[in-house]
């Protein structure tokens, strides 16, 4: 049981992770991963909120969406796409609240990403994989089977996230002073970047503890 | 019917100069995701493309009675509706295609070009261009997923729509010289190949502000 959900948490930092298995997120990755203390910052932001929205949607999966969750007979999946975003939107809005009046010096760095968390797709992401993986076998190493592996799965992609933005970001800070050929300056060589990343990411998909 | 110049543009200007994959870098996750095979990217354009213009005209038709304070819940809320209704017609018309997109088609929702249009575009222009823009905005995230998409399927599976286009004749196994690139069925290859549609577009495009 304890095995499984760290099985969990570690498959989901480098064998499924985000960015380079799924290429979730990737629109604030590319556009905030200048440098290596900002992307930090935001690394943070998307880790928490994953730790937060994702057992509350698991929640609702399994006691609002799910086939007779609710009401016997009546599969409300159809419905997750607006409830997992109302969610997150939601949860988005009280922490950045929450945040401003009780941390002003943690809203002054975080304040800027946390709108555009709402709408990062390695949130709504995670949930909707949480959706598919709610109904895989018990022995299956992805199966999120209780809300113990659904606070492993959320913290795992966060940390994996976390550890692809700054890795690129320290890349970046470095290639500042490199003679890249015109036309693939700026978003044309990080995408190699990433591609190469992605690469050596490859390595880990056999991986398995215990 | 003849169209004013600045209704032209808007439908004109994102299918090039203005192109949200290759230009504003937005929609990346789901361009790089679905292109595994042309025929999944193809339907994600079609999906896209219908989302966004339809999306554009509801919230421009609404931009006047939407408080702006809770105008991103709104946003979401009429994406999340409208991809709700896509996403049950591919599952019921289209059900490999909607196996083979998986969680890539709720993740519309979270898609930059939507968020980025409907704020941008749609909260200050009338429905009529709001839809040509929308139109235009899909067709041209359309054009650079099945320009990745024919060249990962054809390199990597030697099929276009699950068509055979290099006999089977030609391959080691049978005697012949040819073998499929797997590296093409990777996802590194989809951030390279773009990375490539970035350098070539860009280098077409010499007078582009970087």
């Amino acid at each position: 049981m304890m095995e499984h959900a760290i099985n969990l948490f570690v498959r989901s930092i480098f064998a499924d992770n985000m960015i380079f298995a799924y290429f979730l997120g990737m629109c604030s990755y590319l556009a905030v991963s200048k440098d290596v203390k900002t992307s930090a910052g935001l690394g943070v932001a998307v880790t928490f909120v994953l730790l937060v929205t994702l057992p509350v949607n698991y929640l609702l999966q399994q006691y609002v969406l799910g086939p007779d969750a609710l009401v016997e007979g009546v599969d409300l999946s159809y419905l997750s796409f607006i409830l997992f975003i109302a969610v997150i939107a939601a949860i988005v809005q009280i922490v950045e609240m929450v945040v401003e009046k009780y941390s002003p010096s943690l809203y002054a760095s975080l304040g800027i990403f946390l709108p555009l968390i709402a709408v990062n797709c390695a949130i709504m992401g995670a949930s909707l994989f949480m959706q598919q993986r709610v109904t895989l076998d018990a022995a299956d190493p992805k199966a999120i089977a209780n809300i113990g592996d659904a606070f492993a799965y959320a913290l795992g992609s966060g940390l994996g996230w976390l550890l692809a933005i700054c890795a690129l970001a320290g890349i970046r800070e470095k290639m500042e002073y490199n003679d890249v050929p015109k036309p693939l300056q700026g978003l044309g060589i990080t995408f190699i970047t990433v591609g190469l990343m992605a690469m050596a990411f490859m390595c880990f998909s056999g991986l398995k503890i215990g | 019917m003849a169209l004013s110049e600045k209704t032209k543009q808007a439908f004109l200007g994102p299918l090039n100069a203005n192109n949200p994959v290759v230009v504003q870098i937005l929609g990346i996750c789901s361009a790089l995701a679905v292109t595994v095979q042309l025929k999944p990217a193809l339907v994600m354009g079609i999906a896209v493309t219908i989302i966004v213009a339809l999306s554009n005209v509801v919230i421009s038709a609404l931009r006047t009675t939407i408080p702006s304070r809770i105008r991103i819940i709104v946003q979401l809320v009429v994406v999340a509706a409208l991809v709700t209704l896509v996403s049950a017609f591919l599952k019921a018309f289209a059900y490999d295609v909607s196996v083979a997109l998986s969680v890539y088609i709720g993740l519309i929702i979270t898609n930059c070009i939507l968020m980025g249009r409907l704020e941008a575009y749609a909260m200050t222009n009338g429905p009529w261009d709001s839809f040509l823009d929308g139109l235009g905005n899909g067709f041209g995230y359309m054009w650079v997923l099945v320009v990745v998409a024919f060249v990962r399927e054809l390199l990597g599976s030697g099929t276009l729509m699950g068509q055979r286009i290099i006999p089977r004749s030609w391959y080691v196994a049978n005697g012949g010289f040819y073998e499929n690139c797997g590296m093409m069925m990777m996802p590194a290859m989809a951030l390279i190949l773009v990375a490539c549609v970035i350098w070539a577009h860009r280098g077409l495009n010499k007078e582009e502000k970087k």
